[in-house]
């Protein structure tokens, strides 16, 4: 069984300090929904509300269309792995996989049974009567992971499960995590501060910051089409001119820029006019030499140095009357190897591939 | 301690001389009396002394069994002993969760409270409690054969208002170490409150438990002022021993501080055997994690560790020639003693008489 979970009007209040403000969302049964963002912008506190460890301020929290408050975490069909597993560190890992099913009564015999099964699912056959302190980073992640779709939930909260491990193994994780959650077809949601990991595998993501979502979509919107300045920094590489708005028609606008005017697709919901302070977001790889001078906005710029990557080049240059430094991704091929540090050059994007938004916070670093 | 050392003995010989010197001071400062003690017991002398060593014997230890009034005591003292425990650990545990649960505001405040009676004096609480429950018992009109005026009670009550704080900071330090995400693991699995107590909390806390009872069983066995006044018709270990002190001791007294001494030895080496065999039991999981070992080894019973083993027969084999020896050519020896004695008397009375003689006739000579 798998159910929709649905927070409506969520606010969650510490003393003072809002940590979930207004948060309105639907996450469709079965369906593998990522929340993410910056360390501390409530993503565990708004999780905590939905399998029952929190009661939000205001606001309600439907999981299968019943609301659920006052109804404690050992009612709710909801089973969340811990930002730091919590295996239970006396018990061997079997009586960990079906604790769920020792509390509810179940017989030992089949309780037995049942963990064998799932050991099978997590690729940890025959490794029931170690205990938790003789298993590796990674399989104590697959076993918190069996414990969890021990107990036959609706809908499965996992709370940065990967975070503690190193980067190879959450590679591979991932890849068996979004597995697991296709063959026994639950809802999953899933927070993560890692935008690598919420774009490979979710099917929607919600953006969030300091207590607020800024955007909800697949990771191919969110990528192609922010909303906001913070998720077009925050989702993937992005170059930022900053500016005012010289002229807003329908599909394009002008931002005056230290580096020109510059021409761009507004954002979504944006609603920009002319004199508000803009933003101006390209890609590295939206990113061209424009030697003919013939697209649509130049930026003249010195290139400043370049590393190898393999398959491609980054380029890092000094624009003209810009802050930072840009960057430019190209493919590795002979044009690429004749840019060299010190070159005056002329940078040229579309303006289709431009995204303006309305200026606001950005993501750190 | 050990840095201290070593960098006295990287500086100069003398210092390093010095060093020692104090370090042998301080253990005899902290062992010396224990030490001393111990030799007593062996002495057949009939006031414990190490000096004139008469004979080797182990007839106090006899006379320590055939005491009535002390075994009477130390029933009693294990008795109230276990009584405590099996009020003071439950009591402790329930402040110290208490204390995990009151806001944080009310913390220091609830703290303090329960903290109290530790720092109250014993005889204040021995004679609050003695009160406390005669107005109790008034109040219910019980006569003086009742609960209510019976040693016992009163004494394991008495005791376990402190005992019950001690055991309370047993708990407290390890709560702190417990992951309160294990808790809400167990709920959000389903459990009930009682059930992620049971299997999740509970288990935790063993060995804290263990050490509270042991604390706590200890406190109750060696206190006195508490005691003193709850006891009432009664007479615990140390009441018992605290009278005979008034009456002069003879090395029976001895006797029981070495069984005790030794009892405790002999517990303590239990308690380190266990401890390292989990911490080799903790490695080895640790290499299994690692891949560097397939599986366990498996686990002898506790009681075969060769280590415990040695320990026992070392013990055992102690007494046992103890026993032998104090008890081969005892008589003879405490004849050839005796017969000293005697003579030793004569000698003296020969000199005193002689003195008395030379006293007489000294004036003539003046
Ligand atoms: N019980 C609480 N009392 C007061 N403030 C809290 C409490 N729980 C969380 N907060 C605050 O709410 C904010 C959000 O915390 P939360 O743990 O949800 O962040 P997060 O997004 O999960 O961060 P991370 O990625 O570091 O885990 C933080 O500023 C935190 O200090
Ligand atoms: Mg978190």
């Amino acid at each position: 069984m798998t159910s929709e979970v649905a927070l409506e009007n969520v606010w969650i209040r510490f003393g003072d300090f809002v940590a979930a403000r207004d948060i309105n969302i639907t996450i469709r049964a079965g369906e593998f929904f990522s929340f993410l963002g910056p360390s501390g912008c409530g993503k565990t506190t708004l999780l905590r509300a939905v399998s029952g460890f929190l009661e939000p301020s205001e606001g309600r929290v439907l999981i299968g269309g019943a609301d659920m408050a006052g109804i404690g975490p050992n009612k709710r069909p909801t089973a969340l792995i811990f930002q730091n597993l919590a295996l239970f560190p006396l018990m061997s890992v079997w009586e960990n996989i079906t604790f769920a099913l020792e509390v509810r009564g179940v017989g030992a015999a089949r309780r037995r049974k049942r963990a064998d099964e799932l050991l099978e699912l997590i690729a940890l056959p025959g490794q029931g009567d170690k205990t938790v302190g003789e298993l590796s980073g990674g399989q104590r992640q697959r076993v918190a992971i069996a414990r969890a779709l021990a107990a036959e939930p609706e809908v499965l909260l996992l709370d940065e499960p990967l975070s503690a491990l190193d980067l190879k193994l959450r590679q591979r994780m991932r890849t068996e995590l979004r597995d697991i959650q296709r063959r026994v077809g639950i809802t999953f949601i899933y927070i993560t501060h890692d935008q690598g990991e919420a774009l490979t595998m979710s099917d929607n993501i919600a953006v969030m910051r300091e207590g607020v979502i800024e955007q909800v979509g697949d990771g191919n919107t969110l990528y192609d089409r922010p909303n906001t300045a913070f998720v077009a920094s925050f989702v993937g590489e992005n170059n930022l001119f900053r500016g005012t708005v010289g002229a807003a028609e329908r599909g394009a606008v002008t931002v005056e820029t230290a580096a020109g005017a510059l021409r761009a697709r507004p954002a979504t919901g944006a609603a920009l006019a002319a004199g508000d302070d803009a933003f101006v977001f390209i890609r590295p790889e939206s990113l061209r030499f424009d030697d003919a001078m013939e697209m649509e906005n130049r930026i003249g710029a010195h290139i400043q140095r370049r590393e190898f990557e393999g398959s491609f080049w980054q380029v890092f240059l000094d624009a003209d009357g810009a802050e930072q430094p840009l960057k430019l991704s190209m493919v590795n091929d002979d044009a690429a190897a004749a840019r060299r540090p010190g070159q005056r050059v002329t940078l040229g994007f579309a303006a289709e591939l431009a995204v303006a938004t309305r200026a606001g916070p950005l993501a750190a670093g | 301690m050990t840095a201290l050392l070593q960098a006295a003995a990287a500086r100069a010989p003398a210092a390093r001389i010095g060093m020692a010197l104090f370090v042998a001071l301080f253990f005899a400062w902290l062992f010396g009396p224990l030490v001393l003690m111990g030799i007593t017991a062996f002495n057949s002398s009939a006031f414990p002394r190490v000096s004139p060593w008469e004979c080797f014997s182990v007839e106090w230890f006899e006379a320590l069994a055939g005491d009535k009034a002390l075994m009477e005591g130390l029933r009693n003292s294990v008795v109230i002993g276990l009584g405590v425990v099996a009020l003071a650990v439950p009591t402790g545990l329930a402040g110290a969760l208490m204390l995990m649960q009151v806001g944080e505001r009310a913390r220091p405040w609830y703290y303090s409270v329960v903290i109290s009676p530790i720092l109250i004096p014993g005889v204040v609480l021995g004679i609050s409690t003695l009160v406390f429950w005669d107005r109790i018992g008034a109040m219910f009109g019980a006569g003086h054969k009742t609960f209510f005026y019976d040693g016992v009670f009163l004494t394991v009550i008495g005791q376990a208002t402190f005992i019950s704080a001690y055991c309370m900071l047993v708990f407290i330090s390890r709560l702190q170490r417990f992951n309160p995400a294990l808790h809400e693991a167990a709920l959000d699995l389903g459990a009930t409150q009682l059930q992620a107590f049971r299997k999740v909390l509970l288990p935790f806390l063993k060995p804290a438990i263990a050490s509270a009872a042991v604390l706590a069983f200890l406190a109750s066995f060696e206190n006195y002022n508490t005691t003193v006044f709850t006891i009432a018709s009664e007479s615990t270990l140390t009441t018992v021993l605290a009278g005979k002190v008034r009456y002069g001791i003879n090395p029976s007294v001895s006797a029981l501080a070495v069984v005790i001494a030794a009892v405790t030895l002999l517990f303590a080496a239990v308690l380190e055997v266990a401890r390292r065999r989990r911490q080799r039991a903790a490695a080895e999981s640790e290499k299994i994690a690692r891949g560097l070992l397939r599986s366990r080894t498996r686990k002898k019973p506790l009681l075969l560790e060769p280590a415990l083993l040695m320990i026992v027969t070392v013990f055992v084999a102690g007494a046992g020639t103890a026993w032998f020896a104090g008890s081969i050519g005892l008589e003879e020896c405490k004849a050839a003693v005796l017969e000293e004695k005697r003579r030793d008397a004569e000698e003296r009375v020969r000199t005193f008489q002689q003195r008395q003689m030379f006293r007489r006739a000294a004036p003539q000579a003046n």
